[in-house]
């Protein structure tokens, strides 16, 4: 169940979101009903695990090890399907803040202070995988873990400090090291003189303030690829 | 220049292993342009370069985290293309990173609509199998995960064939009429980059009490760090 985990978005679409994928990793324990791969129990069981689910993908191995215990246990069916549709929402917003808005900008980060202290490519990219990863493999295993332990009383698990403070924490940290990364990798990246780099800072500021102004208006990264296509042109036709 | 197919197909299939592992198997990150750019890099045998263009792919990505449902950019493959083209540019080719950068960026944007293409794909395949599932059949179950998986490793491997096909020759062709200089030409890039990983990093921390501080108190020390280098 735990491999099949790192794949439970593989089939994610936008009518069943995760579904299918909880059905894909909660199987092998369905085998272990009573008359085995293919008899009813296991069929019924798949067919209510394979229907819609959303969660945080890292934290959908909460879900899959208390509903495929749930199952094992004999609850009833309503309950199980009470069950799994009230663990959808928790298991979503709690895994965005901490893992897609906390863990992984502060890795990125701190790989990228790495760089900015003169790292090589080896390390970087080790010190950002290792980092990311001990966070990453660590909570499916816990998710897995706590949810085939508590079934039914897995909401307990939710009000774990990491996953209640841990977001909190993580953001300050992750501010603490963009503040002191983004200079430092501006500056290596750019490559040249002081001079240019304190001009191009400076600019960095005022362009990240009007851009934060502009929040929810537009997408940085879609004004970057349009300014770039100007730079270019702008070059080429310099050239001529 | 012409380009083989033994050119583009070792970079397509590390493009269509890290375009899989955005999404779909294992999101260990390995497609975080950090990773995936260098990794181009070092297979056109320039990994310093590759890490020079990842990071400030990285900045960029910083901007677009793959939250549920919501749309995002490709960074896997994207910053596949962008590592090999930059890796095949010499070191001291002017504006190699800029157009590295810019190719890059537009097969990002192409990447996030090739998933969304993927994600009703999927649907479609699961709608039609509707039967099956309810009847609690493992075989279409398992099917369509597999399913669901080769499609999306076909999708990353198409996206950086494709954009090696029509972007390399626009770069060279770019880079020999290039007019700017050599350090604008990288300041420019890299400081359009680290502005959107600014205001990003600012929109993902300013509602957590006291960030606002941590990230002053962090820009602060960095930049005394810079001073006395």
């Amino acid at each position: 169940m735990y491999l099949r985990l790192l794949a439970i978005q593989g089939s994610w679409n936008y009518e069943t979101l995760l579904g299918n994928g909880v059905g894909f990793c909660t199987e092998p324990a369905l085998r272990l009903l009573p008359g085995g791969r293919g008899g009813d129990a296991y069929r019924a069981a798949l067919s209510r695990q394979s229907r819609y689910f959303n969660a945080h993908p890292y934290l959908a191995a909460v879900a899959v090890g208390a509903l495929a215990r749930v199952e094992l246990d004999g609850q009833p069916p309503a309950r199980i399907e009470r069950f799994r549709a009230a663990l959808c929402g928790p298991l979503g917003s709690v895994g965005d803040r901490l893992v897609w808005a906390g863990w992984l900008p502060l890795c990125s980060l701190i790989a990228l202070a790495a760089f900015g202290l003169g790292a090589g490519p080896g390390a970087v990219v080790l010190l950002f995988l290792g980092l990311y990863n001990a966070g990453h493999l660590a909570l499916r295993a816990w998710g897995l873990t706590v949810g085939w332990r508590r079934g039914l009383a897995v909401a307990g698990a939710l009000a774990n400090p990491v996953l209640r403070r841990g977001p909190q924490h993580i953001a300050r940290a992750a501010a603490l090291v963009g503040g002191f990364a983004l200079p430092l990798a501006l500056y290596r990246a750019i490559g040249v003189g002081r001079v240019l780099s304190g001009a191009v800072l400076i600019a960095v500021v005022a362009g990240a303030v009007l851009l934060a102004r502009l929040h929810g208006r537009v997408e940085g990264w879609r004004l970057a690829l349009a300014a770039l296509v100007a730079f270019v042109l702008y070059s080429v036709v310099r050239h001529g | 220049m012409t380009q083989t197919l033994a050119d583009i197909l070792p970079i397509a299939l590390l493009g269509a292993v890290l375009g899989l592992d955005v999404v779909c198997f294992p999101q260990a990150m390995v497609s975080r342009p950090l990773v995936a750019a260098t990794a181009a890099g070092a297979f056109t045998g320039h990994p310093l370069q590759g890490l020079l263009i990842g990071v400030t792919l990285e900045l960029f990505a910083l901007e677009t985290l793959p939250f549920g449902a919501s749309r995002y950019p490709e960074w896997g493959s994207a910053a596949v293309v962008g590592g090999a083209l930059f890796g095949d540019s010499a070191p001291n080719v002017v504006g190699g990173l800029t157009t590295a950068a810019l190719a890059a960026l537009a097969t990002a944007w192409v990447g996030g609509y090739s998933m969304v293409l993927l994600r009703r794909l999927n649907a479609r395949w699961a709608r039609t199998r509707m039967p099956l599932l309810d009847r609690g059949s493992g075989r279409t179950v398992i099917g369509l995960q597999v399913a669901g998986l080769t499609a999306d490793l076909v999708r990353g491997g198409l996206l950086t064939a494709l954009a090696l096909l029509l972007l390399r020759p626009l770069s060279r062709l770019a880079l020999d009429h290039w007019g700017a200089s050599a350090a604008s030409s990288r300041a420019f890039v890299t400081g359009v980059a680290a502005t959107v990983a600014a205001a990003a990093a600012w929109k993902i921390f300013h509602s957590t009490n006291g960030a606002r501080w941590f990230f002053i108190g962090g820009l602060v020390a960095g930049l005394l760090l810079l001073a006395i280098r």
